[in-house]
């Protein structure tokens, strides 16, 4: 495979050998010299249409630590905002001679278009796209769950028996998505939690329990709660009455945090609205993995950007 | 394909232990002239091992541990993986990388012996020079390889060496260590037997 464009199309061996190397990237980070030399004179693109703060410097900065060239291009700003279409931004970036491009696109699929094109020959990496997938998440998410159980025993081990519930705007979530199948491939059992408007037609097709109510899930011991934050982006009608019911019946509140255990993780892909999915004790308490998951991130695009772009017949 | 045992069990064991006595007495040497700030103080060794994956990480432990039933403590072992400074990464399937560890002294101001099992190219060697540097500023480095098969293609050349074997090219080294293959031998596969 040349490109990441979904977890789901990652076997178990794929996915712990990206997090094995991404062990070793995180290495890097503790260095004197947080640099390696690996894809001196590879170009990386940024192709950002829609807004991201962590996704987008994650990737810039594990570009560079690998030595590789990396220009950013958002759609603000660009000739996107003139009317240029994906085909031609594509074929410029081709022209200057991108190694890879890693897109994010408000719609699901773009990067698949993309690599199943003939406008660019590169190798694309899906930063999100629409509702569809989000697959760099996943992996940093799973890399994270991995290295609080096993600490530096974590090479080679997988997520088996783990339990994680994840809550909140799974309809919109490309989050949820990549993390249902990776998580669910290295073992894990994955329930999703949601009002049932905010749950995706189909949702009984996926390896996963269903539930509406936050608190029988709290009671039932998750090593893991993933809370997601409600994309009023993406919303055109009216899902919950208003935010404070929504948070009462489906926030993690200072309550429902006592109620985990004391090394439960509570993650959040971010970016976080307090006091709406989250409350700010469970933001900042132990349990908490938000900062993990932005530190770890760096590591598992390094391991992505090197499996994808170090050897030319290379791939996951 | 035809396969010639050069090095059995004993002749290895021998052969480390010749290099752990000769990397003791250059570091006599060493010390001997001036004295450097950096290295001792806190009974810290001022000899570090680093292996190169996967079967030099093996030997440099073997040589340390020889190296401490000479004189204790005098050393300190550790890996340094040096895939991804590597000049063939584009030619070559995707590799996965080794873990790193620097012991944890660190190698500033050390004498740092690397160790291979094999000296062919010195490409590895190369890439492992340049992935000392980004781990700090050692003192002196010095090489020891279980082999030197000879073909270098770069101006490097071992400090010690446990055996040197002629060969062409078309030739394979075999090393097999009992660690991580269940067997222990040194052996040349193919070419013309001699």
């Amino acid at each position: 495979m040349r490109h990441l464009l979904s977890t789901r199309d990652l076997d178990l061996a794929a996915a712990v050998g990206i997090l094995d190397v991404a062990e070793d990237m995180a290495d890097v980070a503790t260095r004197e010299v947080k640099k390696l030399p690996t894809l001196r004179g590879r170009t990386v693109i940024n192709l950002f249409f829609e807004d991201s703060t962590r996704t987008r410097t994650s990737f810039e900065l594990a570009a560079k630590r690998l030595s590789a060239d990396l220009i950013n291009f958002s759609a603000k700003g660009s000739s996107v905002s003139k009317g240029e279409g994906l085909k031609d931004t594509a074929q410029t970036l081709a022209a200057m001679g991108a190694d890879a491009v890693v897109i994010r696109h408000s719609a699901s699929g773009a990067a698949q278009v993309l690599a199943e094109s003939d406008w660019i020959d590169a190798s694309i990496l899906n930063a999100g796209d629409g509702t569809h997938e989000h697959p760099t998440q996943a992996l940093l998410d799973a890399y994270t769950i991995r290295k609080r159980l096993h600490g530096d025993a974590s090479r080679g081990r997988d997520l088996a028996g783990v339990t994680v519930t994840i809550v909140g705007d799974i309809l919109h979530s490309r989050v949820a998505r990549s993390n249902v199948w990776l998580l669910t491939t290295l073992g894990a059992h994955v329930s999703v939690i949601a009002p049932a408007t905010l749950l995706p037609s189909g949702v009984e097709t996926w390896p996963v329990k269903v539930g509406y109510d936050l608190d029988v899930a709290v009671d039932d011991n998750p090593d893991v709660v993933m809370m997601l934050r409600i994309q009023a982006e993406r919303m055109n009608a009216a899902f919950f009455p208003n935010s404070r019911e929504y948070s009462r019946e489906w926030g993690l509140d200072d309550e429902r945090l006592q109620r985990l255990r004391p090394d439960t993780m509570v993650m959040h892909p971010g970016p976080m609205v307090r006091g709406l999915e989250i409350s700010a004790a469970a933001a900042d308490s132990t349990r908490s993995t938000v900062l993990e998951q932005v530190a770890n991130g760096v590591s598992i695009r390094m391991a992505v950007l090197y499996l994808l772009l170090a050897s030319e017949g290379g791939g996951l | 394909m035809t396969a010639r045992t050069v090095l059995q069990p004993a002749d290895i064991t021998r052969a480390l232990t010749r290099i752990s006595h000769e990397i003791l007495e250059s570091q006599r040497v060493i010390s001997s002239g001036a004295s450097d700030p950096a290295a001792g103080g806190h009974g810290d060794a001022s000899l570090v091992l680093l292996g190169i994956p996967t079967r030099g990480v093996i030997l440099a432990r073997r040589i340390a541990a020889i190296l401490d039933d000479l004189q204790p403590g005098a050393s300190a072992v550790g890996s340094l993986d040096v895939t991804m400074y590597r000049d063939d990464l584009a030619a070559q399937p995707t590799r996965a990388p080794s873990p790193t560890q620097i012991p944890a002294g660190g190698i500033d101001g050390k004498t740092v012996v690397l160790v291979d099992d094999v000296l062919y190219s010195g490409r590895t060697i190369r890439a492992a020079l340049d992935a000392l540097a980004d781990h700090g500023r050692p003192r002196a480095v010095r090489l020891a390889v279980l082999v030197d098969r000879g073909h270098r293609e770069l101006p490097i050349r071992a400090d010690f060496v446990g055996k040197n074997l002629p060969t062409s090219a078309e030739e394979k080294i075999r090393v097999r260590l009992a660690e991580v293959d269940d067997a222990e031998f040194v052996e040349i596969v193919g070419g013309d037997p001699r």
